[in-house]
């Protein structure tokens, strides 16, 4: 065995993941990922293999089915080009090894990837940016976009990476503490940020009027006896500032009841129903759908 | 809509289809969609609105398990198109939005069938590795990418065909009633996302963690920013201490002396 040994460049690499951010074109009922996968590893088998039975081969063993969260296969292509490496140079790397790692990563790595990108990262970074845009400010599209791919290509060429030097040897770190501690930040984190997302962006406002008081004098701005001009604005400002009401009736809306006892109590039981609707196998799009259908006919009846 | 604006907005209705089932660049995403088709036709303020009321509702749409999501490109895309048509500025921000919602509904039936023809291709692909031929498998990768374009990309050309005279007239037709509870609908909606995801991610360790962070929350000074970066510190804190923990649980044989605040109390 004396043949020039092939090895994989920094180029080929580079070219692989850059064809891993299709890996989900493809993505059928049937065997899931594996044309993408495929399409990602034809620049490395290509490189490696130079007998026309070796590629077939190759290209046989890369469309067997393969489904992990996009991301997260990238870690795995590294291993996997690590494995083709080796096979390449003569090292007694079989079919059912190769699979096996495949397999054996995907599922550990997929419980990995949803909860930290499609969880925590996403609804944070999304809801940054729809702050901002809600206004009309193009500042938030524009971090949305540029914060996500920063983040998603610096994993992706990472992990690749990472997998390709650390080889089969992977499998046994995966099991141990980093991966679990990611995930464990990523979900404590999540649960954080998207309570506070209920408490700011999930509203209902109930409408209908508690009580109205007639306010005693002084409790109000009067606006008959303000100065006139520029300096009777002035002067409303800052009767109003200092805590004057704003008109003589004070009207109390059951919304405001509710405020002051906790703020966002509301939004927080509609999400706890619509927990407990999802895990009584309710599809998602029913209850979009059901919410929809209260709030137009809430308005109608003027509760909300 | 000039000519050049309605290839530009069929061309971004094509990279948010694509968008929609890689999920890598996030085109679909209606911050970013919506923007593009804003950007295109003139309209920017009003598409980036759009962008982040929807974004708002779609924040926790994510494929779990045997949930699917409803398909917020064809909504984005479509919605946009309708607002932008509708020339009703920005109070037809709630009709676009409500519907948005149907849409984001049908466009899952499409992805069924893209998905299901993609079955046939593969198989295509595995006639072309058996023949050692890795461009007809670029190419069919290529075919089916392109296919997800084409499902959201055909209905946006379809909505721009309508005369935005018709599109003016269906939305006037739609009552204030209907429209407005349509937008409380869409206040109400985006709590049907973060349900998904704490169905997802609840855990008894994880559920302190949402309280603090729904009191926190109601502190209105508090930007996003600062928000998430106390969650980080608290999620960090608490695993530098599990760890901790966990280390000194050898010597740690006396209960008494591991709580100092205790032991001030017993010596009162």
């Amino acid at each position: 065995m004396q043949e020039k040994k092939v090895s994989l460049t920094k180029s080929d690499r580079l070219r692989v993941a850059w064809r891993s951010t299709f890996i989900q074109g493809s993505w059928n009922y049937e065997r899931m990922q594996n044309g993408g996968w495929c399409y990602s590893m034809i620049p490395a088998i290509n490189k490696l293999y130079k007998k026309k039975e070796d590629r077939i081969a190759a290209y046989q063993r890369h469309l067997e089915f393969f489904n992990t969260h996009p991301y997260v296969a990238s870690p795995v292509i590294g291993v996997t080009l690590a494995l083709e490496e080796e096979r390449a140079n003569g090292a007694p790397v079989d079919d059912v090894a190769i699979q096996g790692v495949k397999v054996g990563m995907m599922g550990p790595l997929a419980g990995v990837g949803d909860p930290v990108f499609w969880y925590t990262v996403r609804p944070i970074v999304g809801a940054l940016g729809a702050s901002l845009a809600l206004s009309g400010n193009i500042l938030g599209p524009i971090l949305f976009f540029v914060i996500w791919n920063i983040i998603r290509w610096g994993f992706m060429w990472y992990t690749q990476e990472f997998g390709y030097r650390a080889g089969s040897k992977i499998t046994e770190d995966l099991s141990g503490g980093l991966l679990q501690s990611v995930t464990r930040v990523a979900s404590m984190m999540g649960m954080f940020v998207i309570a506070a997302l209920i408490e700011r962006w999930v509203t209902i406002k109930f409408t209908p009027v508690v009580s109205k008081i007639t306010q005693q004098a002084g409790a109000y701005i009067d606006w008959n006896k303000l100065p006139k001009g520029a300096r009777g604005i002035q002067s409303a400002l800052q009767q109003q500032a200092s805590g004057l009401s704003l008109t003589k009736v004070k009207v109390t809306t059951l919304q405001d009841n509710l405020d002051s006892l906790i703020p966002g109590l509301v939004p927080l039981l509609l999400t706890f129903l619509c927990m407990w609707l999802l895990k009584k196998k309710v599809s998602p799009i029913v209850i979009i759908i059901g919410i929809f259908v209260v709030g137009v006919v809430g308005h109608v009846v003027g509760l909300l | 809509m000039s000519a050049i604006s309605m290839i530009l907005v069929v061309i971004v209705a094509f990279f948010a289809g694509m968008e929609g089932i890689l999920d890598e660049f996030q085109f679909h995403q209606p911050l970013v969609s919506c923007t593009l088709i804003g950007l295109v036709t003139g309209h920017l303020t009003l598409g980036i609105m759009l962008g982040g009321s929807l974004q708002m509702i779609a924040l926790g749409w994510a494929n779990i398990g045997a949930a699917v999501a409803p398909d917020i490109a064809l909504a984005a895309t479509a919605s946009a198109i309708i607002l932008i048509q509708g020339g009703q500025g920005t109070h037809g921000l709630g009709s676009a939005i409500a519907f948005a919602i149907p849409l984001a509904v049908a466009g899952l039936f499409l992805t069924m069938i893209v998905r299901t023809i993609t079955v046939a291709i593969v198989h295509f692909m595995d006639a072309a590795a058996a023949q050692g031929n890795s461009r007809m498998i670029d190419f069919w990768q290529i075919v089916c990418i392109c296919l997800q374009g084409l499902r959201i990309a055909i209905p946006a050309a379809l909505l721009l065909i309508i005369p935005a005279s018709s599109v003016r007239d269906m939305l006037s037709a739609m009552p204030s009633w209907l429209n407005e509870g349509m937008t409380i609908g869409g206040g109400m909606v985006v709590a049907v996302g973060y349900a998904m995801v704490i169905n997802m991610m609840a855990s008894r360790e994880v559920w302190p963690f949402f309280a603090i962070g729904f009191v926190v929350a109601a502190i209105s000074d508090l930007t996003l920013i600062a928000i998430g970066a106390i969650g980080l510190s608290l999620a960090l804190m608490y695993l530098q201490l599990d760890k901790g923990g966990s280390g000194n649980s050898g010597n740690g044989g006396n209960s008494n002396t591991g709580d100092p605040l205790g032991d001030i109390l017993d010596d009162y």
